[in-house]
């Protein structure tokens, strides 16, 4: 699981959750694998991101040394901060561990880098 | 496509696509190429900006064969998918897109707004079946689509390519999506092909007017629909065995044997002709 799919990923399709974001990750194998560097895709995800969301979970697998507190008010970024954010977003991978919900500490397993979201009925709207 | 034939009637989908069955989408070159075929066409009717890398939900996206396609657009995607083998071919393939274990009928776990498109190749009529005695297919087509909804951005369009088993299959899912919020509506490549037609929904989440993409293969002018009626019918003539003919016989007692009833076995004497009186004696 990369951790732009992080950024989007929530609990809230749990019955009583409303927000169920962001996930805690509790990793137990983090890889770096290679992923073309892609500027004009960093640049048009952006918007989407949550910012806060991701420090916290770049600093969960261990690899938020690079990463600003705040992004920058300014629309362009330079290309260090772009690969930067290209590194956490596209080629941390967490291979093994769990994601945890926020608010019912449900538990969704990770493995193989799929994160298992599958739900029992009774937990379900 | 005969009733029976239908693999959501044989099992429910995290068990139909186990390690075999998984197996074929990497080794069976036809299904790959008709699912390439199909994903272009889906990727063609989410009409996205050009040469913008975006990024795409793909939902049931199996062995990611579709995802590789988003992948020679230049997209970035991730796919969700309910058989873990599948999953498990996709990561032995070694799928650009990141993969999610999830059954769509709970609804999307995705932010709103996470997607500028979503595509679904094959997947949908596995939400119209009871699987589960809790199961309500309409109930989870409902809790899919308003979940689809909110996690795709203003005008993103999904774009799902489905084979509906009646007209009140594709009555219960297009409304579902409308209820939803969606608007958009079905598109059908040749219409007029039993084997070529192909349903496409089309469904656009909110952003003013769009107008549906008109399906393949349903020009408006005469000449064409007449060429298309004269080469079907050629065709059907072609298939058909002469009268009488020993194939003849042989396709009609294969019908009548799968009918269930008790019919001869093929020999070198069926369909022989019989020797006429004079060369008998």
């Amino acid at each position: 699981m990369k951790l732009l799919t992080h950024n989007m990923l929530t609990s809230n399709i749990i019955k009583g959750v409303t927000k169920g974001f962001p996930l805690v990750i509790n990793p137990s194998r983090v890889e770096v694998q290679e992923v073309d560097f892609n500027p004009d895709f960093i640049t048009r995800v952006l918007p989407k991101l949550d910012f806060t969301a991701l420090k916290q979970a770049a600093t969960q697998v261990g690899h938020a040394d690079k990463l600003p507190e705040a992004l920058p008010e300014t629309a362009d970024f330079g290309e260090d901060l772009q690969k930067t954010l290209h590194h956490v977003l596209l080629q941390v991978e967490v291979l093994e561990g769990e994601l945890v919900c926020p608010e019912t500490g449900r538990k969704f397993p990770i493995s193989n880098g799929i994160p298992n979201m599958l739900l029992n009925e009774d937990e379900v709207s | 496509m005969a009733a029976r034939d239908r693999p959501e009637h044989q099992a429910p989908p995290e068990i139909f696509y186990n390690e075999t069955e998984a197996r074929k989408y990497t080794s069976n070159s036809r299904m790959i190429e008709i699912q390439e075929k199909l994903s272009q066409r889906a990727i063609e009717l989410l009409a996205l900006p050009e040469d913008t890398p975006c990024y795409i939900l793909d939902i049931g996206c199996g062995s990611g064969l579709s995802g590789e396609c988003l992948t020679d657009n230049g997209h970035v995607w991730v796919g969700l998918d309910i058989s873990p083998h599948m999953l498990e071919v996709a990561r032995e393939r070694e799928v650009e897109g990141d993969l999610v274990h999830g059954d769509i009928g709970y609804g999307m776990p995705f932010r709103p707004g996470s997607f500028d498109g979503a595509i679904s190749i094959s997947a949908l009529q596995w939400l119209c079946n009871a699987d589960k005695k809790y199961h309500k297919p309409h109930k989870r087509l409902y809790t899919f689509f308003s979940t689809l909804y909110a996690c795709l951005s203003r005008g993103a369009r999904a774009v799902f390519q489905f084979y509906p088993e009646n007209s009140a299959q594709v009555e219960l899912i297009t409304s579902q999506s409308m209820r939803a919020g969606f608007t958009g509506g079905l598109v059908v490549d040749f219409p007029n092909s039993a084997k070529a037609k192909k349903m496409f929904l089309c469904l656009f989440a909110g952003g003013g007017h769009q107008q549906l993409p008109q399906g393949l293969g349903t020009e408006s002018d005469s000449d064409v629909k007449n060429q298309a009626g004269n080469s079907a019918r050629q065709r059907w003539k072609d298939k058909k065995s002469a009268k009488f003919s020993r194939d003849w016989i042989l396709e009609k007692k294969e019908k009548r044997r799968k009918q269930g009833r008790d019919v001869p076995t093929d020999s070198k004497y069926t369909a022989r002709k019989r020797k006429t009186l004079a060369s008998r004696r």
